[in-house]
Parts: structure tokens; C-alpha cells; sequence
């Protein structure tokens, strides 16, 4: 007799095939994310927030509940969909141009009010659906689109760390920095996001997963080399770590 | 009988939506309708409804749009530039079919204007109140009882037909004080079962099949831009005929009608009153909706027997006056009567209005 030990999370539709290019984390974060709702007995109960950018490819394969926000609104949606429905459990997913520049207020702010959901960022420097520019998180000297000449601190300002900014703040419960570019930390991964939710669970308040991710197609690498790449440049500008367990 | 109660208008507005079932509000301080936020934030607590002070009024619009994506009925309100910046959560309402009420008490403008009273943004509320060329439904009252039925029927509009609606107040229908009789509240059960109705609303599935709240295609594959679009279009089409609201006054035998809205509609109806005290045959116009617009009262008119139409608003340039000048095309002449925010529309200068047309 054979024991099934790897199979497709509930979450996600049977033959279904993701939007995301191939090699991209966000398909390793979505599954990350079911995992962890099977794991929890919450799938059924569960309602997430899709902020605007690549995280919108995955409406077609995941099944439960959905609520989507104009770009950057993620935070300021599921505060008032949370309240009025506290037995939901609630995640935003949301990219770093939606969370950390257009939905700047609306991140901090519901931080910094304590919501309790939690919310799954997605952290790959770029805005990836529109084709490669700048965003908040870019790393100095990095070339995209709209910055040819490479980021440049004097003109640009340097990448914003949202984990490190909500850590300021008094009311969130849960901070954690993770990333699923390899086999160890994607375990890592999986166990910061199953505590999100238990804090959401337990009603701690607000809870903030940040996932280093990456985007080999505007990055202009292989899936392979853009692994490389985060190992070798990205974590060294990210780290990662729990940064807040209340 | 029922109880007459002397109350503010932003706070008429405020109860009536209570006693509507309304369990969420999020709005952001803005003269001239704070009193909303504030009366909120005293009274959903009692009801076991959400008040959020939002940290923008594009943030409070889009809570607004969370909590009836939840299923709860909804409002945010503000005033002119602050409705500008709800004007992306009021088309994604739009687009998601997510009914919310929306209440401007407008304001001077463009830009930040006056805080005084305006009613510069009728072609904003009327035609564009954000991206896509959608509708609403738009009430005008002109008297604080008009405001309280209003409210409470924006509440029934919107989930009737699942879509945004607005309250178009200005600063003086939501800073005066009148009697008023208020509704009968629903009881808690009534309240639940409007939201438990909502079989669409995000919830978790619990068994069942997904709830998604999305705005339209892009990413939601069930339906295409066009098919979207056609719907809406046949939808606004229908509100011709079965949405158009107005008040008739003295209009039979009128050889002048003047038309007005909301609380110049109020200080129109009393100049019709004094020229009839001079002989003159004047009527009265006045949408209690200003969408859909009230084609049907003009056309109805003897344009034979009428000497023009006098349009009173407190909008410069006018712009209620474009939409009669459409629907007359002609047919009759057509002064108007205008003032700016602040400046309270005199009716001397509707009476001088129409007394240029008897000449
Ligand atoms: C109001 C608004 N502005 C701009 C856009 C265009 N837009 C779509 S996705 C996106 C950026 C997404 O980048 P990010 O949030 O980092 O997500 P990623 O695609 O990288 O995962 C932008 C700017 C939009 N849809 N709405
Ligand atoms: S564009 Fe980048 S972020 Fe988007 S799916 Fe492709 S690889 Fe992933
Ligand atoms: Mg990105």
C-alpha cells in the first residue's frame, strides 16, 4: 500500500494551470498559502483581498472566496470586510507596488489601527505586470524600465523595507521577512504563514508576511539565475527573520 | 402620528441610514458634513454596526466598498473634492455591482472652493463620477423630511439594483435644521436578513461554491467588457422609465416655468409663489432625482403657450441648465438664474430671471 504524501492543496482548481511565467515565486507562494489553510481546516472559511499586479493571475486557480481591490486599496478593503465579518478568515495578496507605493496609507495605516487580517506580500522589486519598472523595493543600481541609468539613491531614494516600517509601529502582532527560493526557507515560509493565521485566529490583530520573491521575465534572467540572484544580492538587502511575534 | 424631531440635516441623514440597516460607515473629515462621520461614530457602536475614520476619503470609499462586498448595507459621504477622491471606489462599485450609498453635501469648487454651499458638481455626479461611463441613481432633496425619505429609499435602490447610489446634498440641506419625522428603524432580524439575502456577498464558500466579488473582466472570466457594459446600458436604459422623479407645481396653465433642484428647487417653488401673487403664470420643475433626468416634465410642457424656462442653480458656469437646454432644443427660450459656493441663490434673481421673459 502506497501512501499519498504530495498533492495539489485544495485551493487550488484541478486542472488548472497558473497565469504566472514560469519559474516565478508567486505560483510557489499561492501554494504555500492553500497549504497552510488545509493545514488550518480553513479553506472553506477563508476570503482573500487580490490587490492589482501579477497576484490578480491567480483568480482563476484558486478556489475560495474573493474580494478585488483597485490597485493599492487591498488593506483599507479587508479592514472594513474583517469587521463586519470577523468569523472570515481574511488575507490580502498584494505586490510591492501595490502595498508599498500606490497603497502606502492604506498599508500603514490599517497596520497601525491593528486590523485583524493578515496580509501576504509579495516582494519582487519590480512591478511586474506592467511590463518592469521601478518600484519602492528596487535595488540601488538596479536597471528597469524607468530607470535605464540603474536606481540611483539621490534621484530615486533607496528601496523601502515594509517589514522594518510596520515594525515601528505599536499595534501589529506578527512581522516576519520570508522567501520560498529555497527548499529549507520555504518550509520556513510555510510555518510564518500558518502563525499569521493563527494570530488572525486567535485575534491578535494585524499580521504582515513578506515574501522575497522574484520576476525572472522583467528581471531579464533564467528562473535559475534569478534564485541565484536572490540568494547572492537580494537577502542581503532583505533579510529575512521573524521581526515581530507578539 | 408620528414623533416630529428638530434635527440637523447631516445628522437626519446619519439616523435614517441607521434605522436603514446601514451597519457600516467610513468617511474622512470634511466641512460641510463632519456631523455624518461624528454622528456615526456615537451611534454605530449602540447597533452593533462599524464606524471607521478613514486615513483618506479614497481609503474611506473603499471600506465602504469592503463592507458591502461583505454584504452589509453601506455608506461613506463627503463633500466635493473629497467625492472626487471616492471617484475610484465609486466606479469599482459600479463595475463589481456593490450597492454602498454614497451622500455629497457639495461644496465651492473646483479644487478645494468654498466651504459654503455649491451645487458645482451636478455634471460629476450625473454623468462621471468616476471612470467607465457608469450611472447612478442620483436624489436631490430640497427639504431635511425629503433628505430623511431619500436616504432611506437610496438604501432600497441600491441593493434593488445592486449598484452604487448618491445622495446629492449641498452644505445647507446638511447644516440646517428642520423637523422631521424618521422612519420606523428595522429590527435586527430585518437587518440580517437583507444581508443573509446577499447569497452573492464573499463569506468564505462553507461547502458551497466561491463568492466573487470582482469588478467586471479582466481577470473575472465569467463575463467580458462587453457583455458588462450591455448590461449596464440596458439597465440605465430601463431607469427612463421606471426611475424619473419629480415635483409638478402649477405647470398646467404656465407660460413660465422655472426648474431647480435640490434646495434651489425649495427657493424656486416660492418664487413661483410670489409671481403668481403678480399675475404671472409660473410653474415648477424640480427633479427629486437628477438621474435619470426628467426628460418626461419637459416634454410634457405646452411649448406653444410658454414664454421660456428659467433654470436656478448655484453652479457657474451652469450645468443642470445644459441638460434642460437638451431636452428643449429650442423649443422655448431659456434663462438662468446662478450663483456661486457660498453665495446663497437670491430669488430676486429668479424673479428678475423670469420677468425678462414676460417682457
Ligand atoms: C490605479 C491604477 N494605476 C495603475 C495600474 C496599472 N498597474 C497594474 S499592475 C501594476 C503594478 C503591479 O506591480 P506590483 O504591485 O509590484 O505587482 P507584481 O505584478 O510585481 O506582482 C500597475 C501599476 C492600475 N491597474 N490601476
Ligand atoms: S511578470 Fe514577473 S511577477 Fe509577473 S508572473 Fe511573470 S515572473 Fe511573475
Ligand atoms: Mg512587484
Amino acid at each position: 500500500m502506497m501512501e499519498k504524501v504530495y498533492f495539489r492543496p485544495a485551493g487550488i482548481f484541478d486542472g488548472t494551470v497558473t497565469g504566472f511565467c514560469p519559474g516565478c515565486m508567486h505560483s510557489s507562494v499561492c501554494k504555500i498559502v492553500c497549504e497552510a489553510l488545509d493545514e488550518l481546516g480553513q479553506l472553506d472559511n477563508a476570503c482573500y483581498v487580490q490587490g492589482v499586479g501579477c497576484c490578480g493571475l491567480a483568480v482563476t486557480y484558486l478556489n475560495m472566496d474573493t474580494v478585488a481591490a483597485p490597485h493599492g486599496r487591498a488593506c483599507a478593503i479587508a479592514s472594513s470586510f474583517k469587521r463586519c465579518s470577523p468569523e472570515t478568515l481574511v488575507f490580502t495578496y498584494q505586490g510591492d507596488g501595490d502595498l508599498a507605493a500606490i497603497g502606502l496609507a492604506e498599508t500603514m495605516s490599517a497596520a497601525n489601527r491593528g486590523e485583524n487580517f493578515t496580509v501576504i506580500f509579495v516582494n519582487n522589486g519590480i512591478y511586474g505586470m506592467t511590463g518592469g519598472q521601478m518600484a519602492p523595493t528596487t535595488l540601488l543600481g538596479a536597471k528597469t524600465t524607468t530607470t535605464p541609468y540603474g536606481r540611483n539613491e539621490a534621484e530615486h531614494g533607496s528601496p523601502m523595507h515594509m517589514c522594518e516600517l510596520i515594525n515601528q509601529l505599536d499595534a501589529p502582532a506578527y512581522i516576519a521577512r520570508v522567501t520560498c527560493a529555497d527548499v529549507p526557507n520555504a518550509r520556513k515560509a510555510k510555518a510564518a504563514v500558518r502563525k499569521a493565521f493563527q494570530y488572525q485566529l486567535e485575534g491578535r490583530g494585524f499580521s504582515f508576511v513578506e515574501f522575497v520573491s522574484n520576476c525572472p521575465t522583467n528581471w531579464g534572467m533564467s528562473p535559475l539565475e534569478s534564485l541565484d540572484h536572490v540568494h547572492n544580492v537580494i537577502l542581503k538587502e532583505f533579510p529575512l527573520g521573524e521581526f515581530r511575534a507578539k | 402620528m408620528a414623533e416630529k424631531i428638530f434635527m440637523k440635516g447631516c445628522e437626519a441623514v446619519a439616523e435614517t441610514a441607521v434605522r436603514a440597516g446601514c451597519r457600516f460607515f467610513a468617511g474622512y473629515p470634511i466641512t460641510p458634513q463632519n456631523d455624518v462621520p461624528e454622528y456615526f461614530a456615537r451611534r454605530m457602536p449602540q447597533v452593533n454596526g462599524v464606524f471607521i475614520q478613514g486615513e483618506s476619503e479614497v481609503a474611506s470609499a473603499n471600506m465602504a466598498y469592503g463592507a458591502a462586498a461583505a454584504g452589509v448595507r453601506s455608506m461613506t459621504s463627503s463633500s466635493s473634492c473629497g467625492i472626487s477622491l471616492k471617484s475610484e471606489a465609486i466606479s469599482w462599485m459600479a463595475g463589481a455591482n456593490l450597492p454602498v450609498v454614497i451622500a455629497n453635501f457639495q461644496r465651492g469648487g473646483p479644487g478645494i472652493g468654498t466651504i459654503q454651499p455649491a451645487q458645482q458638481d451636478y455634471n460629476q455626479a450625473t454623468k462621471a463620477s468616476g471612470n467607465g461611463g457608469f450611472r447612478m441613481l442620483v436624489l436631490s432633496p430640497s427639504t431635511l423630511q425629503e433628505a430623511v425619505d431619500m436616504t432611506w429609499r437610496a438604501f432600497e435602490l441600491a441593493d434593488k439594483y445592486s449598484k452604487p447610489v448618491m445622495l446629492l446634498m449641498d452644505g445647507f440641506t446638511g447644516t440646517m435644521m428642520e423637523p422631521v419625522v424618521l422612519p420606523e428603524p428595522l429590527g435586527e432580524e430585518q437587518v440580517a436578513a437583507i444581508r443573509a439575502s446577499k447569497t452573492w456577498a464573499a463569506r468564505g464558500r462553507h461547502g458551497g461554491p466561491q463568492h466573487k466579488v470582482m469588478c467586471g473582466p479582466g481577470l473575472d472570466t465569467r463575463i467580458s467588457q462587453a457583455q458588462m457594459n450591455e448590461r449596464d446600458a440596458e439597465l440605465y436604459e430601463s431607469w427612463k422609465q421606471t426611475e424619473v422623479e419629480y415635483e409638478e407645481y402649477m405647470t398646467e396653465d404656465a407660460e413660465i416655468v422655472v426648474t431647480a433642484y435640490g434646495i434651489t428647487g425649495r427657493i424656486a417653488k416660492s418664487a413661483v409663489g410670489m409671481l403668481r401673487a403678480e399675475g404671472v403664470k409660473a410653474g415648477l420643475i424640480r427633479p427629486l432625482k437628477v438621474y435619470p433626468f426628467p426628460e418626461q416634465a419637459f416634454e410634457k410642457l405646452d411649448f406653444a403657450r410658454l414664454r421660456g424656462i428659467v433654470c436656478a442653480e448655484m453652479s457657474i458656469p451652469a450645468q443642470y441648465a445644459e441638460d434642460v437646454r437638451n431636452v428643449v432644443r429650442g423649443r422655448t427660450g431659456i434663462v438662468t438664474a446662478l450663483s456661486s459656493g457660498g453665495e446663497v441663490l437670491d430669488r430676486a434673481q429668479i424673479l428678475e430671471a423670469a420677468r425678462s421673459l414676460m417682457k
